[in-house]
């Protein structure tokens, strides 16, 4: 396998974009990204998106979109797996420039969130999860991680305003970010007296519906080198996918991501680290839930600990283990198919120097981790600073 | 969910038919081609009784579309008896009655209405167990 | 038990009897004076306490599910043997498409059973139960099912509106030699008396005021409880229980003094003051009250009525067998101890009162 280098990044900022469409957020984001990259053409173009098709009536993607970017005739296509699908389109990318096949791929993640009504929306998002036993019981996706959220504050006797750390440390980190949905910085007494939505989750444990599109070109080796920006090099030391049953209730443990530990298993040793080797880590914190299960199963934390590495401090810039450094899927926003892809931009911006106020000092590994449905699939991707 | 797709799972879904392994011989709900614990195929029909205690609950309060006219409504992670465990709206109780490890047994309801003029899906539901009154021996 | 040709009464060829029965109430409760607090502001008049709702995601077809898992559990008989399975409503869940295929499917007695939805306004679960009786007595079949269950509109601030409710019972018709009680004989008495009807597209019924008294639940009742107990020799003491069609509080009352019968005689059977006229399962619900309670060589006697109009009338005798099969299932008061109290509001939600579009 050849290594693979991230040599240009781009994002929009995320949110409402009432005056883009579909198409024109994904151009919003790769042209800065084939900018930042030197690039005019690539071999390939990889798209992460989940709900194109139900939200916008629009599949087909990789050829709309190469098109109207002004790459017509290249390879491209969609790739899909539910929220997860930016990340699935990385890893499509990566297999291709590893295994040889193409030396300049685009990896875009896109989603259009906004031109639906709510209830549609939910329905869609829905689809992540088992159609025919889960979303055809009326279970809503925020539902089912309000499921495995209060079972854990069961099992592991926490109260629900411990959560509340996640949701603060996000909000914090956005107001570093200018490309973050909601740079507003909160305390725990909003988180407290935030509005319901599936109880226990309240608005503060939950990711925004949301527009966006980040992009990163992949290049070999060599043309890593020819297209040099002058910036670190930053190279993808580990990629790897791991899935699980698509229903929670097919799960034998519910409150353990089997795929998260699988996947990073898989990333640590490809990698050759262990989870104490990462600097910062770009997790699903789809909600806070979801936070919480993703530090335990990739080894951050011990089992019903994840909340207390939050309320301990741990997870911030200054931290022991930095996570959401630039608002993660809570402030950021999570659009969904392009939040894998966001996680990778962001982290390429911490081992370039780039971050700013939320610069995680002397940071070397990162590791970005984006979930498909309620932890279906789990994609992790570990980068390295050269 | 179109009226194929319902028909097709009915059983299932009036009356809560799984299956059992006939190689490791645990239960399965829903029925499988492929059996999730030891990756046999060929299981055995079995209807499962319906009794299950509440592993974990929400309510719904913004509804996918097609549920709406329902909201809220609290549901549930239910272990069944027999061993599987299933996702399913909680009936006849107020979300403020609902406790982890509730005993609750499975009552057939409607689920769906696809408008004024299209068909009705019913499926399982769970409710508290019915309170029997005390008798005199 | 064959009879000569011209008798009145309805009776098989081969002993039969109801070997297992169950009942279904739902769990809300309209007081009358929530009806009364919104609609004519008095309080003194009201026909009954309260009456069942059913919830938003009840139907005759769900109702009638239960009713009917209740009459199984008690029966111990296995599903495949039943060939009928008999709905009667008037407020089956579609006008074209049997709400008795989707019972049987719940209940796993298809594929090889009749299936047929009856109507007769209020008598119409005791047309099912009647038709059961003669496909078994026949020797046609061992097994058959009737149902009849409701979840009756009425129109809002109409006097129906105080009383029309939602439940019903099932009972499982079979061999005399399993049953739990003796099916004894049976009449029917219609003539054409349009006291009460819904058009086809009505969502409401329309009645007669005043007109379905007399002339036609009075005179229909009557006439056929009078006529079954002449035509079986038996007099108003010879029954324990009677059940009689309960469209509200007094009606079944009267009727029931105007044949001779005591208050204790009608007791166990007289719902409708906490759960309402629950129409077609109306008599059938008091009949599993009555099981609920009653003891071996216990006679009892269930009149239903239908508008439109007619009664049917039957006589059972109960078995020692009772004893065994009664806690198979809930009893119809476990369903009646279970009530949440709604007001008006929720009702009209539960019930599709709103204008929604």
């Amino acid at each position: 396998m050849r290594p693979v280098y991230i040599i240009g990044i781009g994002q929009t900022v995320v949110g409402e974009q009432w005056e883009r469409s579909l198409r024109h957020i994904a151009h919003d984001a790769i042209i800065p990204a084939m900018r930042d990259a030197q690039i005019e053409r690539a071999d390939a173009l990889y798209v992460g998106n989940m709900l194109s098709g139900e939200l916008t009536g629009q599949e087909h993607l990789g050829a709309l979109i190469a098109d109207f970017v002004g790459l017509r005739g290249i390879e491209a296509m969609k790739v899909e797996a539910a929220c997860g699908s930016g990340a699935a389109a990385l890893r499509m990318g990566y297999i291709a420039v590893a295994g040889g096949i193409h030396d300049v791929v685009i990896v875009a993640g896109v989603e259009k969130m906004t031109d639906t009504v709510g209830s549609v929306t939910t329905a869609g998002l829905a689809m992540a999860a088992d159609q025919e036993y889960e979303a055809a019981e009326g279970v809503s996706f925020v539902a089912l991680n309000a499921l495995l959220m209060r079972r854990y504050m069961y099992e592991y006797n926490v109260p629900h305003a411990a959560f509340g750390y996640f949701a603060v440390n996000a909000h914090h980190n956005a107001a570093g970010n200018p490309y973050a949905m909601f740079p507003e910085p909160i305390t725990l007494d909003t988180y407290r007296k935030a509005a319901m939505i599936a109880d226990p989750i309240n608005l503060m444990d939950s990711s925004p519906i949301c527009d966006g599109a980040a992009a990163v070109v992949l290049a070999s080796e060599p043309m890593a080198r020819a297209f040099h920006n002058g910036r670190r090099r930053v190279r993808i030391a580990a990629s790897a996918v791991a899935t699980d049953s698509l229903a929670i209730h097919d799960r034998r443990d519910p409150l353990w991501l089997e795929a998260a530990w699988l996947s990073s298993q898989k990333a640590y040793s490809q990698a050759g680290i262990s989870p104490a080797d990462v600097d910062f880590f770009e997790l699903h914190d789809a909600f806070t839930i979801m936070a919480a299960l993703s530090l335990e199963a990739n080894g951050f934390a011990e089992r019903g600990r994840g909340v207390r590495l939050a309320e301990e401090g741990e997870i911030t810039i200054e931290g022991r283990i930095p996570i959401a450094t630039m608002g993660g899927l809570k402030a950021r926003g999570h659009p969904v198919g392009a939040t894998g892809v966001y996680q990778v931009v962001e982290a390429v911006q911490q081992l370039q120097g780039l971050a700013g106020r939320n610069q995680v000092h002397d940071a070397n590994i990162g590791m970005t981790q984006n979930i498909g449905g309620s932890g279906a699939t789990i994609i992790t991707h570990i980068l390295v600073g050269e | 969910m179109t009226v194929a797709r319902t028909w097709r799972t009915r059983r299932q879904r009036y009356s809560l038919v799984g299956e059992r392994c006939d190689h490791c011989h645990n239960a399965i709900f829903p029925p499988r081609d492929v059996c999730p614990y030891c990756a046999e195929p060929a299981q055995t029909q079995m209807a499962l009784s319906g009794r299950g205690t509440v592993y974990s609950y929400t309510t719904v309060y913004d509804a996918p579309a097609g549920f709406g006219e329902f909201a809220p409504y609290p549901v549930a992670l239910v272990k069944l008896e027999e061993g599987p465990m299933v996702t399913a709206q909680l009936t006849d109780v107020s979300p403020e009655e609902v406790t982890i490890g509730m005993p609750v047994e499975m009552v057939t309801r409607k689920i769906q209405e696809q408008g004024e003029e299209g068909v009705i899906i019913y499926n399982y539901k769970f409710r508290p167990q019915l309170q029997r009154q005390a008798r005199a021996a | 038990m064959a009879k000569q040709n011209g008798s009145v009464l309805l009776r098989p060829q081969r002993a039969v009897g109801i070997v297992g029965y169950g009942a279904y109430v739902p769990r809300y409760r309209l007081p009358a004076s929530e009806v009364a607090r919104v609609w004519s502001g008095r309080m003194d008049t009201l026909p009954i306490k309260e009456k069942a709702v059913a919830g938003l995601d009840e139907d005759t077809a769900t109702m009638s599910i239960e009713a009917a898992r209740n009459a199984l559990a008690r029966a111990r008989v296995d599903p495949h043997r039943i060939r009928a399975v008999w709905v009667g409503s008037e407020s089956h869940p579609y006008a074209v498409k049997p709400t008795s295929t989707i019972v049987a499917e719940a209940l796993d007695i298809v594929p090889l059973t009749s299936a047929a939805d009856w109507e007769f306004a209020c008598k119409a679960g005791t047309e099912a139960l009647q038709a059961a009786i003669a496909l078994v007595g026949s020797g046609m079949a061992d097994y058959a099912l009737s149902i009849g269950m409701d979840t009756a509109q009425g129109r809002p601030g109409d006097a129906l509106e105080y009383t029309a409710a939602a439940g019903g019972a099932a009972l499982l018709v079979g061999p005399a030699e399993e049953s739990v009680a003796r099916f004894e004989a049976s009449l029917s008495y219609v003539t054409d008396t349009p006291d009460f009807w819904r058009r086809a597209h009505a969502h409401y019924p329309s009645h007669g005021q005043r007109f379905t008294g007399e002339p036609a639940y009075f005179h229909h009742i009557t006439s056929a409880a009078r006529l079954i107990m002449e035509e079986t020799g038996y007099g108003p003491a010879d029954f324990r229980h009677v059940v009689l069609h309960q469209p509200n509080t007094k009606f079944p009352q009267r009727a029931a003094t105007m044949l001779g019968f005591k208050p204790e005689q009608i007791q166990a059977g007289l719902l409708v003051p906490v759960i309402g006229n629950t129409y077609a399962g109306s008599s059938l619900v008091g009949f599993s009250a009555v099981l609920d309670v009653a003891e071996p060589g216990d006679r009892v006697l269930v009149v239903s009525f239908g508008s439109g109009a007619g009664s049917d009338a039957f006589i059972f005798q109960v078995t020692e067998r009772i004893h065994e099969v009664r806690d198979l299932a809930p009893r119809t008061s476990d369903y009646i101890a279970r009530r949440t109290v709604i007001d008006y509001a929720t009702y009209a939600r539960f019930r599709g009162k709103m204008l929604m579009k």
